[in-house]
């Protein structure tokens, strides 16, 4: 996984909420490996119209925004699905941050094990943020060390889990921490399965 | 953090009785009892192999194929050539693996969340995960359950145990009784459209009080399952008579005198009764009409009597512009009566409305008469389809002009081909009206199936509780 500390880059505004994983990855492109890649997929039909075509109304579909690393979304960001594949989507198409007011807690769990930051800020602020990209083109800046938003002259604080920020600043995946505890979880797992022998399933077959 | 020792919600019994390690920051190492995968956990495999790494507890991890198989023509090979890998690769994985594998052609085959509690795999006390958000459901056992994502997946195949931050814990108790034709999916709805499809977030729900104590285990799972819809990972009911009742004698539960030893520990799971919750919301049942979802969130909830909101009344611009977008995709009208809002289409199945009770409850509305939209009934689990055939129900369906086929996910989510056509719109038992959810440009307004049945028979969303007038 992809360390990150602090990033300045283009942001997208997305005046949305409740942009919910079946909008973020319809289901019906989830049969894709994730060699074959998910970015051309992200958002595929909000950021098309009934006829197929990319709608003009919307900053994720313009060329002059394009490189967006950074994306600014209304409350409820990725509720829905557990499907990962809505962060490999965002991934995929470049973004390493979503700054919102709100998550659903399995996109965020998700966002993270892809090195992608869910930062959370107020609905004012959030406001504040989508106003000023609405006027056009701007750059970000995420702090994850201080957890911050520079935009401009302003600062915006933003939260994360701490053991998120501490995983995503130095690139750490789960699996080697757990590692390390082996000799834990075997002696859980038996001292478990003798104590609550009702806890291991029967065998019917 | 809470004490291990003191008085303990349920939530608090089970996170403890769980942890191998504790972590900072309230990140705790947990311990899993049931890993349940289906087709859509190929990614994990894929993590799996990649590391070269083994399945850690083949005989804690069971396959069950439900996301992509068909709901017709079951005795042919699957049409469709990508469908049929991604059956094919479950079916690769848990023979490479070692895995029991309840596939399609196996007779307890079914919803991977019906299947659970209906084979005694979920019991009280377990920690389950799936890789589905609707792992929600198996709460209503007493167990703890939430969905993960596929490097979730690959983390317990790899080691049986996952890091997880300890949740906040809430409390929704629900006064009074339900009405009369108003059952748990309402419920689910009333408490969704007050909290919002974010207000769970962070937190665990237990749903307690007279109201879901009353509910048979059908309800339970039901509104556990729809928890996940208010943002909440995991929903809980607490054990008691009712649980176990339901639970003996299921092929995977301990069987005579294990049972009793293990429901003796099952019955010290239900809270202290001084324990403290980070936030309670209390409702009175007396006061829940059917609930019908409006939008595309489903927070759009109101009662099946009401007027669609104006965006001009909103209380903010977001509000507002999230009212106008969600009427706009619907193809609504702000203050229009939601009884006149007519349907080309209605759906009876999923992990949240596809149980023997739901089959019998929209049988209860349809017998003897006919719907005047087509439809299609798909059961949560095999099972439960063979019950509902030996109960006539299967007959009610067809005479009233619905189809009746076999159990998966099927329109929910419209993975295995079963779908809306663009711009159709269904009444639907299932859990998420989200834009293109069965597929694109497709309207779903979500409801109990007595509801669903309703609006078969009229063609329009309606009030069930007239049409069941004088049926008991």
């Amino acid at each position: 996984m992809d360390k990150f500390d602090r990033l300045t880059a283009p942001a997208c505004p997305l005046p949305v909420s409740n942009v919910d994983t079946d909008q973020l990855i319809p289901a019906r492109f989830m049969k894709r490996t994730r060699a074959q890649g998910y970015g051309e997929q992200l958002l595929h039909d909000l950021r098309r119209d009934g006829q197929g075509t990319l709608r003009t109304d919307l900053a994720l579909n313009d060329p002059a925004r394009a490189g967006a690393r950074i994306l600014v979304a209304r409350r409820n960001f990725g509720g829905g699905s557990s499907r990962e594949a809505a962060a490999y989507a965002l991934v995929d198409a470049g973004f390493r941050c979503v700054i919102a007011p709100s998550f659903g807690d399995i996109f965020a769990a998700n966002a993270v094990n892809n090195g992608l930051v869910p930062a959370r800020i107020g609905e004012a602020e959030a406001e504040d943020l989508l106003a000023r990209l609405a006027e056009g083109p701007g750059e970000l800046t995420v702090d994850l060390e201080t957890c911050t938003i520079v935009a401009g002259n302003r600062s915006i604080p933003f939260t994360i889990a701490p053991t998120w920020r501490t995983r995503l600043l130095n690139g750490w995946d789960d699996i080697q921490l757990t590692l390390a505890h082996q000799r834990e979880i075997a002696a859980f797992a038996a001292a478990r399965a003798a104590a609550f022998p009702w806890s291991l399933p029967g065998l019917p077959d | 953090m809470p004490p291990d020792a003191g008085p303990r919600t349920l939530f608090d019994k089970l996170w403890d009785a769980h942890r191998v390690v504790a972590g900072e920051d309230g990140q705790d190492l947990l311990w899993v009892d049931r890993h349940l995968v289906h087709e859509g956990s190929f990614h994990g495999f894929d993590k799996l192999r990649a590391r070269g790494a083994p399945v850690a507890r083949p005989d804690l991890t069971i396959a069950v194929a439900d996301h992509y198989v068909p709901t017709r023509g079951r005795d042919r090979p699957i049409a469709d050539p990508a469908i049929a890998d991604v059956v094919g690769r479950l079916e690769r994985n848990a023979g490479e693996h070692g895995l029991r594998l309840l596939g399609l052609g196996d007779a307890r085959q079914g919803i991977v969340h019906v299947v659970g509690p209906e084979q005694g795999l979920t019991l009280p006390g377990l920690l389950v995960v799936c890789g589905d958000s609707h792992t929600s459901t198996h709460g209503a056992l007493g167990a703890l359950a939430f969905g993960i994502g596929a490097s979730e997946v690959a983390h317990v195949l790899m080691t049986q145990t996952l890091w997880q931050r300890r949740s906040k814990r809430m409390r929704i108790t629900v006064s009074g009784a339900l009405a009369e034709g108003v059952g748990a999916k309402d419920l689910a709805l009333a408490i969704i459209a007050r909290i919002g499809a974010d207000g769970g977030a962070g937190h665990a729900v237990e749903y307690a009080g007279p109201a879901v104590r009353a509910l048979s285990m059908e309800g339970r799972l039901t509104l556990c399952n729809m928890a996940i819809e208010s943002g909440a990972r995991c929903g809980l009911v607490a054990p008691d008579a009712a649980t176990l009742a339901w639970l003996r004698g299921r092929p995977y539960a301990p069987q005579g005198a294990a049972f009793d030893r293990a429901a003796e520990a099952w019955m010290q799971l239900p809270g202290d009764a001084d324990a403290e919750f980070d936030r309670e919301l209390a409702l009175d049942a007396a006061e829940i009409a059917p609930i019908v979802t409006w939008g595309v969130s489903p927070e759009d909830a109101l009662p099946v009597t009401a007027s669609l909101p104006d965006p001009a009344l909103a209380a903010d611009p977001a509000r507002a512009a999230q009212i106008s977008e969600a009427l706009a995709y619907m193809d609504l009208r702000p203050g229009q009566r939601i009884a006149d809002i007519r349907v080309d289409r209605v759906f009876i199945g999923s992990c949240t409305n596809a149980r023997i009770e739901d089959l019998r409850a929209a049988a209860a509305v349809l017998r003897g008469r006919r719907a005047v939209v087509p439809g299609l009934i798909s059961p949560g689990s095999s099972p439960v389809k063979r019950q509902a055939e030996q109960e006539g129900l299967d007959r009610v369906f067809t005479a009233a002009g619905l189809d009746w086929v076999e159990s998966g996910c099927s329109m929910c989510v419209g993975m295995n081909g079963d779908l809306l056509r663009p711009g159709e719109r269904a009444a639907s038992t299932t859990n998420r009206n989200f834009k293109g959810r069965q597929g694109p440009g497709s309207r779903t307004h979500l409801m109990s199936p007595a509801m669903v049945a309703a609006a078969a028979v009229t063609g329009h969303l309606t009030d069930v509780r007239p049409l069941l007038a004088g049926r008991g």
